[in-house]
């Protein structure tokens, strides 16, 4: 398990309290592309909390970027999200 | 002329604008990539900015749009999404009502 994954989780769970969190670290993936010569990462997260409830997806994309505050600046190149709330599965 | 005025004059100038890297033609990296070929695939007649030749307004219009990353798409001066959501709005067939709309108005 990654530092990076760990602190994307950390900072997941406090600010959404999710019910259902994935983080997959897709960096691999993208190892040859110009975009990945920076350093940082491409990540996909799977976020279910009640906090997405009556929010359409600008909304949560929105709620999971600013939950993850600098890290979007310092150590995600790219993130894939997949938000819902729980009754969505 | 200030980039922000130059962000907003680029988005009152055309309905529909994609800021991505690269170009629909040549997109430099995957999440563009999709994002184009969804608009392309709805028949969107839209304006693309390559924000790896504009390295000003790469810097400056995520803190306008209050949007990290790139691709940002978006529809009469709004933030539609980034790929995840035009995805979701093109599998749904939402894109493609927007795109209607935009070319109506």
């Amino acid at each position: 398990m990654s530092a990076r994954v760990d602190s994307i989780r950390e900072r997941l769970t406090v600010a959404l309290a999710p019910l259902e969190l994935a983080i997959e670290d897709e960096s691999h993936r993208h190892a040859g592309h110009a975009g990945a010569r920076d350093g940082r990462g491409h990540f996909r997260v799977r976020v279910v909390s009640a906090a997405f409830r009556g929010q359409l997806p600008l909304a949560r994309h929105r709620a999971v970027y600013a939950a993850l505050g600098e890290l979007m600046q310092t150590d995600i190149h790219a993130l894939a999200i997949d938000a819902r709330a729980p009754e969505e599965g | 002329m200030d980039v922000i005025e130059r962000i907003k004059g680029t988005l009152a100038g055309h309905p529909i604008v994609l800021f991505m890297k690269g170009t629909p033609q040549f997109p430099m990296c995957g999440f563009s990539s999709r994002t184009a070929q969804a608009l392309k695939a709805v028949g969107a007649d839209f304006h693309s900015v390559n924000v790896l030749e504009d390295p000003e307004v790469r810097a400056n219009l995520p803190r306008y749009s209050n949007w990290p990353t790139f691709p940002q798409l978006f529809i009469h001066g709004e933030l539609i999404g980034g790929c995840d959501i035009t995805l979701e709005l093109y599998e749904s067939g939402e894109l493609e009502r927007l795109v209607q709309d935009a070319r109506k108005a």
